[in-house]
């Protein structure tokens, strides 16, 4: 079966608030290249055979284009985001329209507690690892657990720039995960490294790049362009990589795997194959 | 918010006596121990940790957290998760020597998921099958109990040890539910958020029963303490209260059977729990004269007298049962005949070994726990005599603010009792037969002395 990516057309993509390190107004995105590399990527996923849906953008919803926050998907249940800053509360509802119109059980978490979706809840393996801290809060972690009944390992994220869990650590399979070491305390380091089998560590340059914010369809990554030594080691494991320029994207602090959201379970998830 | 130990406390660690409580444990974590040094007069508050806290090592970075910030702790319970997909629980009392400190190592804690228990609603969580809580389900104590739901501290009603709490969001009110009595959708309380206890004031109780609060003993002056429990058989009859009598077939083997008969004629017993044994040989010894076959007045033993109490359950059985057997004029004296004509609300509960058993002993033991339930609704004094099984399951299902008196020959019948949760029990060693006619002796007096 084809993977199914949701995306929503940068139509109203900008950098209208700061929200991040990453974002600065006086450093706005253009709109044209903008367009221009969601297009490219949105290509190089349907040639890797994923099967792209995407959401109507809405105006002053600059942020909707990271449809990596819409939610956290778990077989049918889409456990619904609630942003921490007020300036993408307003993308809530809309997703939460589009998942239950497209067969989604819907899950929200109850009053006040933030979470940011896919953006900082990834499973691998068997486990969930859940970012916490700069967006999501960790007892909305322990309401997922408690609900759909499977480890789930909360993760401090320390470092501004890495504020969300997909920004420094990328599930490739159910063993192998990519991370960036200085985003995590020592706890989530030791922790990670307990816990996935096989970590490949990736610079800080690269990191930088977002090289972490990677999309995986079948054996084939797609990243920001500008991660060689990333693409290196996933090829020394058998990974087919390709590279598409996102650097717009960047400007407001999202990459390849923000502007996405896999709606039948990313590849690294056991639960794909459970019945 | 004064945190002062010595206001509402959490629960408290006597549900985790009871087998069915996950073992405490210390947590795995080699860097932080599971108990740091308690400061004099501390301020404290109670936070609760939930979920893969041990894998994800978030409980030794929020122990590490409070050590490193001047504070100390205290793990009250923990409850690791067995299988991998397993939540864990663990109740922190977070100790700071200023009210400021605690304040700002709270608030560092927090962000890491462990808060303080009283500043949050209770989490539910629907029951996902009949006869079984989800996991983590909250178990409770059988001390006064109150939830916090929509941000307003409700009662939960029905309080009994070992049991979850099922809320019922539409009428706002929560009680206490049995696991067997599960059904799924039911709304469970998960996790001690939310939650707090109030343990009985013992200070208050000693006046009572100052005599007998101390440990069980058999040196004790007998003649204070029966003169306590006559006092509250008669408060209880003058007032609103209920007095439940659990008794044992000793009180028909020594003789006892009359005192407890002339008890329940003069209105000191509202509800009267038994085995089949009790009423077999009580109903033998009105037929036959004698119980277990030994003529009580005599103390012989009778001719083929182990048959007695066969023959007295098989004639019962025949005429269909005890209240009909009073009715046809069989059976007209003895503890079920005064039962019978004086409205005592009594229940037989049977159990393996119960030969026939009489047609009203229920057979079914989640049944006879459902109608012990109702009929225990409003008792406020329990006299629990010369039976262990029966006074600690009964026990078991009474709240800490029920008076419990446990009158055994065996010392380790009223330890048992206190040992399995039921703490308030006050214990009196003795034989049976002594202490009904002492404790009858002391209701005469005390009638005769109020001129009624």
């Amino acid at each position: 079966m084809a993977a199914r990516i949701l995306m929503c057309p940068p139509d109203y993509y900008g950098i209208e608030y700061e929200i991040n390190p990453w974002m600065d107004r006086r450093r706005p995105a253009d709109h044209a290249a903008a367009v221009q590399q969601w297009n490219a990527l949105r290509r190089l996923l349907s040639d890797a055979s994923a099967a792209i849906e995407t959401i109507t953008p809405q105006p002053g919803l600059p942020d909707m284009v990271f449809t990596a926050n819409a939610a956290m998907v778990f077989r049918k249940l889409a456990v619904l985001s609630h942003f921490r800053h007020p300036q993408r509360q307003g993308e809530e509802q809309h997703f939460a329209a589009w998942l239950e119109a497209h067969g989604f059980e819907l899950l929200r978490l109850p009053g006040g507690i933030y979470f940011e979706g896919a953006g900082d809840a990834l499973f691998c393996g068997e486990t969930l690892f859940a970012g916490y801290r700069i967006r999501s809060d960790a007892r909305g972690h322990q309401h997922v657990a408690e609900r759909i009944g499977c480890r789930v390992i909360p993760l401090e994220l320390v470092d501004p720039y890495y504020y969300h869990l997909d920004t420094c650590f990328c599930p490739l399979d159910r063993t192998t995960a990519a991370y960036y070491p200085p985003a995590f305390d020592a706890y989530g380091q030791r922790v990670l490294r307990e816990m996935v089998p096989e970590l490949i560590e990736v610079v800080e340059e690269e990191a930088r790049r977002f090289a972490c914010n990677a999309v995986v369809v079948g054996r084939t990554v797609v990243t920001n362009a500008g991660c060689p030594r990333l693409h290196a080691a996933l090829q020394q494991r058998g990974f087919a990589t390709r590279e598409t320029p996102l650097d717009e994207f960047v400007k407001a602090g999202g990459s390849a795997k923000c502007l996405t959201l896999r709606l039948d379970g990313e590849e690294a998830a056991a639960w794909k194959d459970a019945p | 918010m004064d945190a002062r130990r010595g206001g509402v406390q959490p629960p408290t660690s006597l549900a985790s006596m009871a087998p069915s409580q996950p073992a405490a444990a210390a947590p795995p974590h080699s860097g932080a121990a599971a108990t740091a040094p308690l400061a004099p007069n501390a301020y404290c508050e109670d936070v609760e940790l939930r979920g893969h806290i041990i894998d994800s090592l978030i409980l030794p970075k929020v122990l590490d957290l409070i050590t490193s910030h001047g504070g100390a702790f205290r793990i009250k319970q923990i409850a690791i998760g067995q299988a991998r997909t397993d939540p864990s629980h663990a109740l922190i009392e977070v100790q700071a020597p200023s009210q400021e400190l605690l304040a700002r190592i709270l608030h560092q804690i927090a962000d890491h998921g462990a808060l303080p228990v009283a500043d949050q609603d209770v989490q539910l969580v629907p029951a996902d099958m009949p006869g079984a809580f989800p996991e983590g389900f909250y178990s409770t104590t059988n001390q006064r109990t109150e939830i916090r739901l929509n941000g307003r501290w409700i009662p939960v009603d029905d309080q009994e040890m070992d049991c979850g709490i099922a809320v019922d969001l539409a009428a706002g009110t929560a009680r206490t539910l049995p696991m067997c009595e599960v059904r799924t959708g039911d709304l469970i309380v998960v996790g001690h958020a939310g939650v707090r206890v109030f343990p009985v004031e013992r200070a208050a109780e000693t006046q009572q029963f100052e005599f007998m609060s101390s440990t069980v003993s058999t040196e004790k002056p007998k003649g204070a303490a029966i003169r306590a429990v006559a006092g509250e058989l008669r408060r209880a009859r003058a007032a609103s209260g209920r007095t439940l009598v659990v008794a044992g077939p000793a009180v028909v083997h020594t003789g006892s059977g009359p005192h407890l008969c002339q008890m329940i004629r003069q209105g000191y017993v509202d509800v009267l729990f038994a085995g089949n044994a009790l009423a077999a040989h009580d109903i033998e010894q009105h037929l036959f004269g004698t119980s277990l076959g030994v003529y009580l007045d005599r103390g012989t033993i009778a001719e083929a007298g182990h048959e007695h109490h066969l023959r007295a359950i098989n004639r019962i059985r025949r005429l269909g049962g005890i209240r009909r057997a009073v009715e046809a004029g069989v059976l007209q004296s003895g503890i079920m005949y005064e039962c019978v004509r004086h409205g005592v609300d009594f229940l037989l509960a049977g159990s393996i070994r119960d030969d026939g058993p009489l047609p009203e002993v229920i057979t079914d033991v989640l049944e006879a726990q459902r109608q012990m339930r109702r009929k225990l609704k409003g008792v406020t004094f329990a006299l629990m005599i010369a039976t262990t099984l029966h006074s600690i399951a009964v026990g078991n299902l009474l709240p800490a603010w029920v008076k419990v008196v446990c009158v055994d020959i065996n010392p380790s019948t009223v330890i048992k009792l206190s040992d399995r949760g039921t703490f308030q029990t006050m214990g009196l060693v003795t034989d049976v037969e002594p202490f009904l006619r002492e404790l009858l002796e002391e209701l005469q007096r005390a009638g005769a002395q109020q001129g009624g």
